[in-house]
């Protein structure tokens, strides 16, 4: 009885401690990846990193201003599509769906959340890409919205359940429409919790790489219009490292750098929000 | 009066109408997601038939497409990256879940829940300049050494190749597995480990015997959900599986994916065939992606009811 006693004490200690060892074991990779995108990426970091040009393969120097800028510009096209057709969406997922189609729709929504992001970036390139002759800014724009609308629109719905039907009964008895109470009751205390998920679904395609590279492909230049080819972080990063050359490694570490800080920079920021918005109920 | 209140539901149906409307697009998507590939792999898939899944030489060049070394690669370096990941994430998720002082688990949590905003591109990054070199002068000569003589790790130390994919969509995988496990975890009653503790279970078996059973629907949910998204990886495989579509017992020897495939050879696509050959082996790509998530979704919904169903007693 005793060694029994004895050999299940030991069994529970030693499986409880195999889970502190698996939780020690993943952070080995997150510090790993952080610290060589740190170490590695900050040398490559100066004035001219953000302010120029990519030099011509051979030559010395040079910076991936455009490739920021043609990511902001991405992601703000993607944004200007997707978050108000993601939020519409969701209020129609939470308000009006019922039935059948709204079952179609939040299913629809959980599959396009699945599809593997280079899908979405050969399909956006036989629709959009032939169509137009030319690869865009505008396609890369909505490969990205298709990949980030699914995201808002479930949030979105998540988030006007949380909200109490009180709040909307209250304001259907004092003679407002539906579509009044959405706008000015619903959507307003349920603000601060959309802002959150479209900040995360931003941070999310910031990064992304695959859509990219069959429609914004990539560009040695400043961004021009939405009908010209754009260059990103994302896509930089993946032609340079795969380059034989030193410089361009280097190159391809700093970007990474800034694309790290840039998306994390908003996750955090989008969690933060999110827990102060919820701490302050 | 009457006017008004008449204005008030036009607006209400106009309204409901436009938000309907955005929802649609949703439907409209997966429709031409849909037409667009099964059109483009129309043409491969008539000249190939079934020997386009079966036939094992993927070769532009001379325009013969089997799409085998595809999938076994696809397949091969999810299932090392789920057999890597599944007992870590479950290994951490009840730490967070169950053990951890409190002080730590939100801190915790929130660092895994990094490793899922890190961009695909940088793990690949990582995996190129840190991972492979490590893997190609330390990991492999060593498993080569002492267990060379199984298969698996035969061949020379190249470093890319399908562990290196492996390891790496392993590391991806492994938030998702565990915040999702996690939150299953958190949502079995107290009452379940108190009534195996009062029986005089240690806390492992109270977490073995009843926690985890209780959560099983969730967890296996969460676990495809994770299988799903190694499926679908593209860039950290591409630039760190070595791309050469051969199938092989050694994890050393380089592969490649559905996912790494497309990216590698879209853009230079020879003719008609090879671009029809990509479309099918994206259309295929579609489907296992569609399956294994409805799977999962299925098992996540199952459990969120039976939780439900408790807390509401």
């Amino acid at each position: 009885m005793v060694a029994r006693k004895v050999k299940r004490k030991l069994w529970n200690r030693f499986m409880l401690t195999l889970t502190v060892v698996a939780t020690a074991v993943a952070l080995v990779p997150l510090g790993s990846i952080l610290y060589y995108v740190a170490v590695r990426g900050l040398p490559a970091l100066n004035l001219d990193f953000f302010t120029k040009l990519p030099a011509a393969v051979g030559e010395p120097g040079g910076g991936l201003a455009n490739a920021i800028l043609g990511t902001i510009i991405l992601v703000l096209l993607a944004g200007a599509m997707a978050v108000p057709l993601g939020i519409l969406t969701g209020i129609y997922l939470a308000e009006f769906g019922r039935g059948r189609l709204a079952w179609t729709v939040r299913f629809l929504c959980d599959v396009l959340t699945g599809v593997p992001s280079i899908i979405v970036g050969i399909v956006v390139y036989s629709t959009v890409v032939l169509t137009m002759k030319r690869f865009s800014a505008l396609a890369g724009g909505i490969a990205l919205a298709v990949i980030m609308l699914p995201m808002v629109a479930r949030t979105t719905e998540e988030i006007l359940r949380l909200v109490p039907q009180s709040l909307r009964e209250a304001s259907l008895a004092l003679g407002a429409t539906r579509a009044r109470t959405v706008r000015s009751v619903v959507l307003r205390s349920a603000m601060g919790g959309i802002i959150t998920g479209v900040m995360l679904a931003t941070a999310r395609i910031a990064g992304e790489t695959a859509p990219l590279l069959f429609t914004a492909l990539n560009s040695r230049y400043w961004p021009g219009g939405l009908t010209d080819h754009i260059a990103s972080l994302p896509v930089y990063i993946f032609t340079y490292s795969t380059t034989p050359y030193e410089e361009l490694h280097r190159l391809a570490w700093g970007a990474a750098l800034v694309l790290v800080v840039m998306v994390l920079a908003t996750s955090i920021a989008a969690r933060m929000a999110a827990r102060r918005l919820n701490g302050g109920r | 009066m009457v006017g008004k209140a008449g204005r008030g539901k036009i607006k209400d149906t106009l309204f409901a109408g436009i938000s309907g409307l955005a929802a649609l697009s949703i439907v409209f998507i997966i429709i031409v997601m849909l037409y667009e590939l099964i059109e483009g792999a129309g043409p491969a898939l008539a000249r190939f038939g079934w020997d386009f899944l079966t036939g094992t030489r993927w070769d532009p060049v001379h325009e013969k497409f089997g799409a085998w070394p595809l999938i076994y690669g696809t397949l091969v370096s999810s299932f090392i990256a789920l057999c890597l990941a599944v007992p870590l994430s479950l290994g951490i998720a009840i730490y967070l879940a169950e053990l951890a002082p409190s002080w730590l688990r939100d801190p915790l949590a929130f660092l895994v829940e990094l490793l899922a905003a890190i961009p695909s591109v940088v793990y690949g990054l990582w995996g190129l300049f840190v991972l492979v070199p490590w893997l190609r002068t330390s990991v492999q000569p060593f498993l080569g050494n002492t267990l060379g003589f199984l298969p698996l790790f035969q061949g020379p130390p190249l470093g890319m190749g399908m562990l290196a994919a492996g390891l790496v969509l392993a590391i991806m995988i492994l938030p998702i597995i565990t915040s999702l496990s996690r939150e299953v975890l958190l949502a079995v009653p107290l009452s379940q480990r108190e009534a195996m503790l009062a029986l005089g279970a240690t806390r492992w078996e109270a977490i073995r015997m009843a926690v985890l059973p209780y959560g099983r629907s969730g967890i296996i949910g969460a676990i495809i959900l994770g299988l799903g998204r190694a499926l679908g990886e593209t860039m950290a495989v591409t630039m760190v599986i070595g791309n050469r579509p051969q199938v092989s017992p050694s994890l050393f020897h380089p592969g490649q994916t559905i996912a790494s495939v497309i990216a590698n050879e879209f853009t230079e696509g020879f003719n008609e065939l090879h671009l029809s050959a990509l479309l099918a082996s994206a259309l295929l790509l579609f489907v296992i992606t569609l399956l294994v998530n409805v799977l999962a979704r299925l098992l996540v919904w199952r459990m969120n009811k039976v939780t439900q169903g408790v807390s509401r007693e």
